[in-house]
Order: C-alpha cells, then structure tokens, then sequence
C-alpha cells in the first residue's frame, strides 16, 4: 500500500538480467534500459512502417512518417539552413528518442527513461561537446572568437568574455535538467494526486466524495503532462538546432 | 570501488530524506551490486550506483537508433517524399504544357473564327452589292419602258383627243347648219357654219 502511493518508487530501477560489469562498473539490463530499447523499436518500426508503402497519397500512418520527418526537418532547415542538412538525422535521433522515451513515461506501470539526471545530462553533454568538436574542425581556433563578441570596447571585453563562457558552460546544465525536472516534477505531482485519490477513497462514503477534487486535477494534469512530454522534446530538439547554429555560423 | 562511489552518493543523496537514511546506513552492504533494486530511502534519480548501467544503455540504444535513423529509416522516408515531389512537378509540369496547347489551340479557333466572319462579311457585302446593282438594272430597264408605254399612251390619247375634237367640231357645223336653215328657210352650207363656228370660238 504505502510502496503504491510512494510517488518517488515509479524512478526505482530493477535488474531485469545481470548483474553485469564491465571494468568495475554495473552494466545490469535495467527497467531503463528496456524502455530505451522499446523507444528505438517503437520509432524505427513506425518509420520504417510509414516509408514502407511509399504511396502517392499517404494513409494515415504514412503521414504520420511523414508529419514526424517534414516537423523536425523544417526545424533543421529553419534553424542550421542548408548546412544542418548533416546534422538532421542526429537531431531526429534526439527528438525522437526524448519523445517516444517521454510519451512512453505517460503509460501507468512504465517507466520514464528522461526523468533521470544522468540520462538527460549525458546527451546534453554530449550536444554541447559535439558542438565544441564541429566548431573547431569547421572554424579551427578561430571558432573561439564565438566567446569575444564584436563591438565591444576594450575596457569589459573580458568581463564579456567571461559572461559569455559561462553561458556556453551552462548550457549542458540546462539543456539537461530542463528536460529532467519537467518529466520528474510532472511524473511525482502526477503520482502525488493519484494517491490522494487511492487514500480518500479508502476513507469511505465521505472521502469519495472528497476525492473528485484530486481525480479531476490527476485527469487535467494528465493532459498537461503530455503537452509537457512533447513540448520538452521539442525544445530539447531545437536548442540542439540552436547551439550547432553557433558551431555553423560563428557570427554573433 | 563501486561500492565507495555508491556510499558517497548515498551519503549525499539522502540528505534530505532523512528519516529513510538510519535503516539506509547497513544497506549497501547487503544490497551491493543491486542498490538500485534494494535501496528505498535514496532518491532513485541521484543514485549514483545507477549512473554506469544507465549511460551504458544510452550509448548503446541512441547509437543504434542513429545507426537505424540515418542508415535506413531516413533515407527511405525521404525518397518516399522526393518521389512524391517529382510525380507533383512533372504533373504540373504537364498540365501547364497541357494548359499551353488549350491556349493555342483557342487562339488558332479564335483566329480561323475571326476570319470567317470576315469572309462572310465579305461575301455578303459582295452580294448585296450585286443584287443592289441588278436590281437597279431592272428597275430603270422597267422604268425605261413603262415611261415608252406612258409616252405612246399620252400620244394616244392626244390624238383621240384632236379626232374627237375634230367630230365634234363637225358635228357642232351639221347641227348649226341644219339649225339655221331650219330657223332662217335659208340654206346655210357646212363650210359656212364651220367658219361661223371658227370665229366663236377664237
């Protein structure tokens, strides 16, 4: 009873096969694991499904295929223009992955890959990296000028400079814990509500009624969590676009 | 190692769950290798013990899914959009030659329509030219010979006219002769009343 309404128990991992280790680190097949693993079935087979038929006039999973592939493509092509056309299947990797990984979170008993930390601040990592990594092969060291914006006069370049660098840091931090907090945040209050309900309407007659409060707001936040499950998963996707922009394009 | 790791998380993480963290304290030790299965009072997603497993995973299924993505998914999605986009082109495309062709074709009906009705113009000018001019012809060859009629008719009727004046005349000397011999006993010849007749008159 009390494990049922412990709102923090849903981000609990199991070992589902191992315990494996490589080099002193446990690398068990987690609940984790098997959810990231449903994600990339789920979106390779609906895609490959949706291209499969390859019809004039799309039925309705095709376009479907298709509304996915133009959306995050459109984006690519907004944000990096015609040069981002090499980071398009990367960025459709990410949004997929946050957003099938969060849609799937939404399903009572499952579990949210992206409401770890370390999920979300490995591929925050990893964008802010990949992006240290293609402005320097694209621009060699000249790419750093990103830090010393133009027009500045002498006396606060640095302090702009300094600014400027942090701002660069902190981008992983909170292009990570963006997406973190909301789906754990979302996922806790959720549980939060629900268990009210299971507790008042333990209670009897009274604590039925009392419970329609708590179960309307579980059936509105509901909704609003899978808003916040796609919305995350644009915004993960298009801050990736805007951070390879500054890799791309160093003007400022 | 993994174990040190796993307490200083522990450590830290169950800071603010405090009343969790006593029965905590002994857990690592019976739960080692599956701390995130046995440990209860920790905050699963700052469990550091799950931090390796969890970024293994990742790595694993995002490379796949970017291998899949952009190696076969992709690829196959947008030639399903370029085929899409080529078969609109080439069917606009046609329908605009198509278009074209309608056009001259209305221009050449248009054209030969423009100069049959110049033609026809042409031709009913020319005709009601011609029976204007023939029955101008007609006309004065009628009028011509109706006038010769009227002409021989007049002269005609002249001629009667003076016979008849001319009867009279001698009719009017019979009478008055006859007239005054009757009256007078004399006898009075014809020439005589003619003459007589002759100057009344004048």
């Amino acid at each position: 009873m009390a494990q049922g309404i412990d709102p923090i128990h849903q981000f609990q991992l199991h070992d589902l096969a191992g315990p494996w280790n490589i080099a002193g680190h446990e690398i068990s097949f987690t609940n984790s694991a098997l959810f990231m693993g449903i994600a990339v079935a789920l979106v390779t087979g609906t895609i490959l499904a949706a291209a499969a038929r390859g019809e004039l006039v799309p039925g309705r999973l095709q376009s479907i295929g298709e509304l996915w592939y133009e959306f995050v493509h459109n984006m690519v092509k907004n944000v990096l223009g015609h040069e981002g056309k090499a980071f398009f299947p990367l960025v459709f990797t990410i949004f997929s992955f946050v957003l099938v990984a969060n849609m799937l979170g939404m399903f009572p008993y499952f579990f949210t890959v992206t409401s770890h930390v370390v999920i979300t601040a490995t591929l925050a990592v990893f964008v802010v990296a990949l992006v240290v990594v293609v402005g320097i092969a694209r621009h060699g060291l000249g790419w750093f000028k990103l830090f010393v914006p133009s027009g500045v006069p002498m006396v606060i370049l640095p302090f702009i400079s300094l600014i400027e660098v942090i701002s660069f840091l902190s981008r992983p931090v909170s292009l990570g814990l963006r997406l973190f907090g909301n789906m754990l945040a979302g996922h806790i209050v959720l549980k939060v509500f629900a268990g009210f309900v299971v507790l008042l309407g333990s209670m009897g007659f009274g604590g039925i009624i009392g419970s329609i409060a708590p179960l309307g707001m579980a059936v509105a936040l509901t909704a609003l969590e899978f808003l916040v499950a796609f919305l995350q998963a644009f915004v993960f996707a298009i801050l990736t676009c805007v951070y390879l922009n500054d890799a791309l394009h160093t003007h400022h | 190692m993994s174990q040190s790791t796993l307490a200083v998380a522990e450590a830290t993480t169950t800071e603010a769950p405090a009343p969790a963290a006593a029965e905590e304290g002994a857990a690592p030790a019976t739960t080692e290798g599956t701390g995130a299965e046995g440990g209860h009072g920790g905050f699963p997603p700052m469990d550091a013990h799950t931090f390796p497993s969890q970024i293994f995973w990742l790595v694993i299924f995002f490379g796949l899914l970017y291998l899949l993505m952009s190696k076969l998914a992709l690829p196959r999605m947008e030639a399903v959009l370029t085929k899409r986009h080529k078969a609109i082109e080439s069917d606009l495309s046609k329908a605009s030659a198509l278009k074209h062709e309608t056009e001259a074709a209305i221009r050449h009906y248009e054209k030969s329509l423009a100069d049959a009705r110049a033609n026809a113009q042409g031709i009913a000018t020319e005709t009601r030219a011609k029976i204007a001019a023939e029955i101008e012809a007609e006309r004065s060859a009628l009028e011509k010979t109706l006038s010769a009629k009227l002409a021989e008719a007049d002269a005609r009727i002249s001629a009667t006219k003076a016979k008849a004046m001319q009867d009279v005349n001698e009719v009017a000397a019979e009478t008055a002769a006859e007239i005054v011999s009757a009256l007078t006993g004399a006898p009075v010849s014809k020439d005589q009343a003619a003459r007589a007749i002759a100057g009344l008159k004048g």
